[in-house]
């Protein structure tokens, strides 16, 4: 279990200072079924996804999440459906296990009408205002400001507005790349002043694009002082491991949303694919990559359920079928989604008519919600 | 275009303040924030009072971290509240180009009309006295290049008014842009609740010799330079443009049309600027009206100098835009 404090003292840390958070319990079998569900379904989208690049069906930059899935998994699963989530730029993960259809992810990525963001945005910036997802967000760190907004917002909401108590927490990622930008001291000090119900979850693959975390990070060995600096407890938790780490991350959340705190998370995790499509991977050995995959996210949670609920290995083979089928039909959806039609061109530069401008419409994505 | 209708008279900053204040009142939503703007009541005055009025929930003194609070007032925005960004200059907002270019005035795009972003920064643009280079930026030719913004800058304090509070009810982001030198001048505003909307430019002189296009501050020179011209029987119309983006080219374009010569005034640099841009359209527009090009007055080319007399020398004046009139109009 993590264990964070502010103390300065190795003795202090032993004893009444330590700030301790008892681990939530493991859900049932239904819940752990649908999180294996989930990391399936992330894995085979993005494996998809790399062939419709290939294919030359996606465009522009495109950030593969495979080997990170327990980590949207395991973090989305611990907070509410109405909590704000805001993203960096590998965010077809996220934007899944959140629940948007993969339908819709993969004809953004075509740039088709059909995408969440009506082709505008494309594999960077997955919005789903249903489920209050509010973007990836494509220059490194820019989300972390956003995610104190965020949390800001619905803290200003829940209390100025309803005049309750403040009931959201908002989860933020980051990669480590974005550790290094001004931006993410600048957010996590506003969020400490503040006292907003935010959560930085940082996704630690070890690599901003090519240079290793060590290269680019100072204090890369001890990233807990990145936070306390500014009052924020830090917690290390499994981001291989999606039931030990919702297990730290639920408790976390819980105390984010009690207490209306601020709380920065690191998942240690590893991206099995390079940076974005174009990349290599020269920078690191074969040998790494290997000892890094052996400790897969969807293998342990396998184990997990072979072990404790005897799931057989045809049942998990049989839901692998199911998925394959159903990003299979996501693609073809995405394929037949029609070209982003021109007079979206002008559309949804502002949200009123004038000059060249014709106003703003939702996405088919939020149909029943048009404007 | 309608003017005051009573003969209460107050300052610019006091103006700016009834206009927050007033659709603070109005909508819980709206919320001010940036430095010094609660318990310094505004580093120029202009939230004085309003910390007393709404309480530090809703007037947010911020930390020195334009690119944290902006950002912050974003991600605020896209959930639909409506912040009020002071930047204590419009020059500190570099270090907040990213949120306020990449993610303001682009969420509506970027997320497919799924979330917009109804935000108003505001705070100083332009020169104020003696501030260098650093402190003394206009910023309106730099970030009116950027489509998804609005972008107004108001003159005197009954435009400031009414501008300001068109700006807070505004779905979009608008950056607002004062003037340090215009906060203490004095205007009338009526009692009464009104707003100005964006796009509709207001005459601010008639004439019939020349045309004067301008926005906010470089008016005042541009107002002087017609009294001094009058005397040499040169007689300008002068139009204040009030908003950049959406800039209502066609008032512009139909006062050029009686003068057939155009001056336009623009404080920022003179390259790639909202000069040219106006410039070049009122060419397009007025090709067989004009009898002569287009001119234009700018700060010159350089960065801001510290000393008065060169100071004085690079902005825009009345000096500088009479000999703009005069060579426009085949007086020089």
């Amino acid at each position: 279990m993590m264990s964070t404090d502010l103390s300065t003292t190795e003795e202090e840390k032993m004893t009444e200072n330590a700030f301790q958070l008892l681990p939530a319990s493991v859900p049932g079998k239904e819940e752990l079924l649908g999180w294996l569900r989930q990391m399936l379904l992330i894995r085979e989208f993005e494996v998809r996804t790399m062939q419709a690049y290939q294919n030359r069906l996606i465009g522009g930059f495109c950030h593969i999440y495979i080997g990170q899935e327990a980590i949207a998994v395991g973090t989305i699963a611990a907070v509410n459906d109405d909590d704000p989530v805001v993203l960096a730029y590998r965010d077809h993960g996220h934007a899944l296990a959140r629940g948007m259809d993969p339908k819709y992810c993969m004809a953004e990525m075509f740039g088709r009408i059909g995408g969440c963001a009506k082709g505008k945005g494309g594999s960077m910036h997955m919005f789903d205002a249903e489920h209050y997802l509010y973007g990836g967000h494509g220059i490194v760190s820019a989300q972390t400001p956003l995610g104190t907004g965020l949390a800001f917002a619905t803290k200003y909401e829940d209390e100025v507005i309803n005049g309750g108590k403040s009931s959201h927490v908002t989860l933020c990622y980051l990669g480590d790349g974005a550790l290094n930008q001004g931006c993410f001291y600048e957010a996590m000090n506003l969020a400490s002043l503040q006292d907003l119900p935010v959560i930085f979850v940082l996704e630690n693959n070890r690599y901003s694009m090519g240079t290793a975390i060590e290269r680019g990070t100072s204090m890369a060995h001890d990233l807990r002082v990145k936070s306390e600096a500014h009052g924020i407890h830090h917690a290390v938790v499994d981001g291989k491991n999606v039931v030990n780490l919702y297990k730290d991350f639920k408790a976390i959340a819980d105390w984010c949303r009690e207490e209306s705190r601020p709380f920065f998370v690191e998942a240690q995790t590893y991206r099995y694919k390079g940076h974005s499509m174009s990349d290599p991977r020269k920078y690191r050995t074969k040998e790494e990559e290997k000892t890094e995959e052996s400790n897969d996210c969807i293998a342990s949670l396998t184990a997990y359920l072979e072990e404790q609920y005897e799931v057989t290995e045809d049942a998990v083979k049989q839901m692998a079928r199911q998925i394959k089928t159903q990003v299979r039909q996501a693609v073809e959806w995405a394929k037949n989604s029609p070209e982003t039609p021109m007079d979206e061109l002008y559309k949804d530069v502002f949200t009123d008519h004038w000059g060249p401008y014709t106003g703003t419409s939702k996405p088919e994505m939020l149909e029943g919600d048009a404007s | 275009m309608k003017v005051a209708t009573t003969e209460r008279v107050i300052e610019f900053r006091d103006a700016l303040n009834e206009a927050m204040s007033e659709e603070m009142r109005k909508d819980s939503r709206v919320y001010l924030l940036g430095e010094e703007v609660a318990q310094y009541n505004g580093a120029y005055k202009v939230s004085k009072g309003m910390l007393d009025e709404f309480g530090s929930r809703r007037v947010i003194d911020t930390p020195i971290s334009e690119s944290g609070f902006a950002g912050m007032a974003i991600g605020s925005a896209m959930r639909g509240l409506r912040p009020i960004v002071e930047f204590m200059s419009w020059s500190f907002s570099l270090v907040a180009a990213d949120p306020i270019l990449n993610n303001a005035a682009k969420m509506l795009y970027m997320s497919g009309g799924q979330f917009g972003c109804p935000i108003v920064f505001r705070g100083n643009d332009g020169a104020g006295g003696q501030l260098a280079s650093t402190h003394s930026w206009c910023v309106e030719s730099m970030y009116a290049n950027v489509p998804g913004l609005k972008m107004a800058i108001p003159y005197d304090a009954y435009d400031a008014k009414g501008l300001l509070k068109s700006a807070i009810q505004d779905d979009n982001p608008v950056f607002f842009l004062e003037s340090e030198r215009l906060l203490s001048t004095k205007g009338h505003v009526p009692e009464e609740e009104y707003t100005i909307p964006f796009g509709k430019a207001l005459t601010r002189r008639e004439g019939k010799d020349c045309t004067i296009i301008s926005f906010g501050r470089p008016l005042h020179f541009c107002l002087e330079a017609a009294e001094v011209l009058a005397k040499e029987g040169i007689d300008c119309e002068i139009i204040d443009g009030r908003t950049i983006r959406p800039l209502d080219i066609d008032s512009m374009v139909a006062s050029v049309r009686k003068t057939n010569a155009c001056v336009v005034v623009d404080q920022s640099w003179s390259f790639a600027s909202v000069g040219s841009e106006i410039a070049s359209q009122i060419h397009a527009y007025c090709f067989d009206d004009l009898d002569n090009h287009v001119f234009r007055v700018h700060s010159d080319d350089v960065p801001t100098p510290y000393a008065h007399n060169l100071e004085q020398a690079y902005l825009p004046n009345t000096r500088k835009i009479c000999e703009a009139v005069r060579q426009a109009t085949y007086n020089a």
